[in-house]
């Protein structure tokens, strides 16, 4: 399951300033141990101790929101677009 | 009843319209059961957005429970719909008002809250809305007699929901199906999300929240990230990320087949409705979908979001706070 994955500016530090990176896994779980193993500590920045995702991370396959999707057991096929996100403050209207 | 002694009176009771050209399914004719998508035009209320719902509703609970008084002063910080249903409430019944806005929000926005008589502090544009919501809470703090009303936090944001667009909305279409609207203080989501839960088994409430360009999220840190107060996440069963293109896409496709010229949240929530009424198409089944009209566009015509190509008008949207 070769799926593409989008860096925030904040995490590029452990992508070398890349952007995005090539991953694989069936699930978002097995995903970012992939991705660990070529960008150590990317994963402590976005999973707790406990396992669950951090609180102020967002992370979208497909631009849906994995939290209601089944959160790390969310299922992965070729081609699906990955995108972690920082949580921020909603603007003006009902996105507000 | 279109009548009312006051503008504050005529909040709410907006129109909800079909949309029989973008809906993937209007006539069941076919035998194959409607995919129906509704408009709630939230851009019919008194200042043009669906604020105006929100503001009333906590300057009502604020005069109730003491805390605002003739004379006050209220502080907000919004990037720009908030304070300017804020600064119209004001205006009638005589408070001032300070709003903190990022620089990085339309011309429009800063201007229709100058007129309206308010104050605005800058916040700077790289911090975005969080940085606003401290840049706030310093300020309440240096001036502890300003009343700060805190949408992202305070229950009668969401309460206006519950009591208003909630109701309003299963009133006139009681085979409601799906809610769709955008997340920012989650007022809107959590409480017409949560009345529409509580009256309609198996609705779904699906949030659209803006994906801005990388100038906006840049200096974010995970570790100190943002999440308003008044959310809860059983409230909602999906959350869609859209991005700046998908919005415009959107929010141009509105106006050229339906007619209705809306505000570029609305393009990111019509996306996600979308996405939602295609899956029920692909499933076979019968799906009434109602999104939220935020704002007219109006207030973003010098954002370049309606002129061009779509990819120009995307890359004048980076850095910009559109929703």
């Amino acid at each position: 399951m070769a799926v593409e994955v989008k860096i925030p500016t904040i995490l590029r530090t452990y992508t070398d300033g890349a952007k995005s990176v090539p991953g694989e896994g069936e699930n978002l779980a097995a995903l970012l141990d992939d991705l660990d193993s070529r960008h150590a500590g990317l994963k402590g920045r976005l999973v707790t101790e406990d396992g669950a995702l951090h609180r102020f991370v967002n992370v979208y396959v497909n631009d849906e929101d994995v939290r209601f999707t089944g959160s790390l057991e969310t299922k992965l096929s070729d081609g699906d677009a990955v995108t972690i996100l920082p949580a921020v403050a909603g603007g003006a209207d009902a996105a507000q | 009843m279109t009548r009312y002694d006051s503008l504050a009176d005529a909040v709410g009771g907006t129109p909800l319209v079909g949309l029989p050209r973008l809906s993937p399914r209007w006539d069941s004719g076919s035998g194959q059961p409607a995919v129906r998508l509704w408009a709630k035009l939230e851009d019919r209320n008194p200042t043009g957005s669906i604020k105006d719902r929100a503001a009333l509703a906590m300057v009502a609970a604020a005069e109730a429970d003491g805390r605002l008084t003739p004379g006050c002063t209220i502080l907000e910080p919004t990037s720009g719909n908030t304070g300017i249903s804020l600064a119209m409430i004001a205006k009638l019944k005589g408070y001032g008002l300070v709003c903190v806005m990022p620089e990085n929000t339309s011309t429009e926005r800063r201007q229709l809250l100058e007129m309206f008589g308010a104050r605005i502090v800058s916040s700077p544009a790289a911090g975005g809305s969080n940085q606003a919501v401290a840049v706030a809470k310093q300020l309440a703090a240096e001036n502890p007699d300003w009343v700060m009303l805190y949408q992202y936090g305070n229950p009668a944001n969401a309460q206006a929901h519950y009591d208003g667009t909630g109701p309003e909305i299963l009133a006139d279409l009681p085979g409601v199906t799906h809610f769709v609207a955008g997340l920012g203080t989650t007022g809107t989501l959590m409480g017409a999300g949560r009345f529409l839960r509580e009256k309609v088994p198996g609705i779904q409430v699906i949030a659209a929240e803006p994906r801005y360009g990388e100038l906006v999220y840049g200096l974010r840190n995970i570790d100190e990230g943002f999440v308003p107060e008044l959310y809860d996440d059983t409230v909602l069963t999906s959350r869609f990320s859209v991005t700046s293109y998908d919005a415009l896409r959107r929010t141009r496709d509105l106006v050229e087949q339906e007619g209705i010229f809306a505000g570029i949240s609305t393009g990111a929530i019509l996306h996600a409705a979308l996405a939602t009424a295609d899956r029920a198409l692909k499933a076979g089944q019968r799906a009434d979908v109602v999104f939220v009209v935020c704002d007219g566009g109006w207030k973003y015509l010098s954002t370049g979001a309606y002129s061009g190509s779509l990819q120009q008008a995307a890359e004048l949207l980076e850095g910009q706070l559109w929703a």
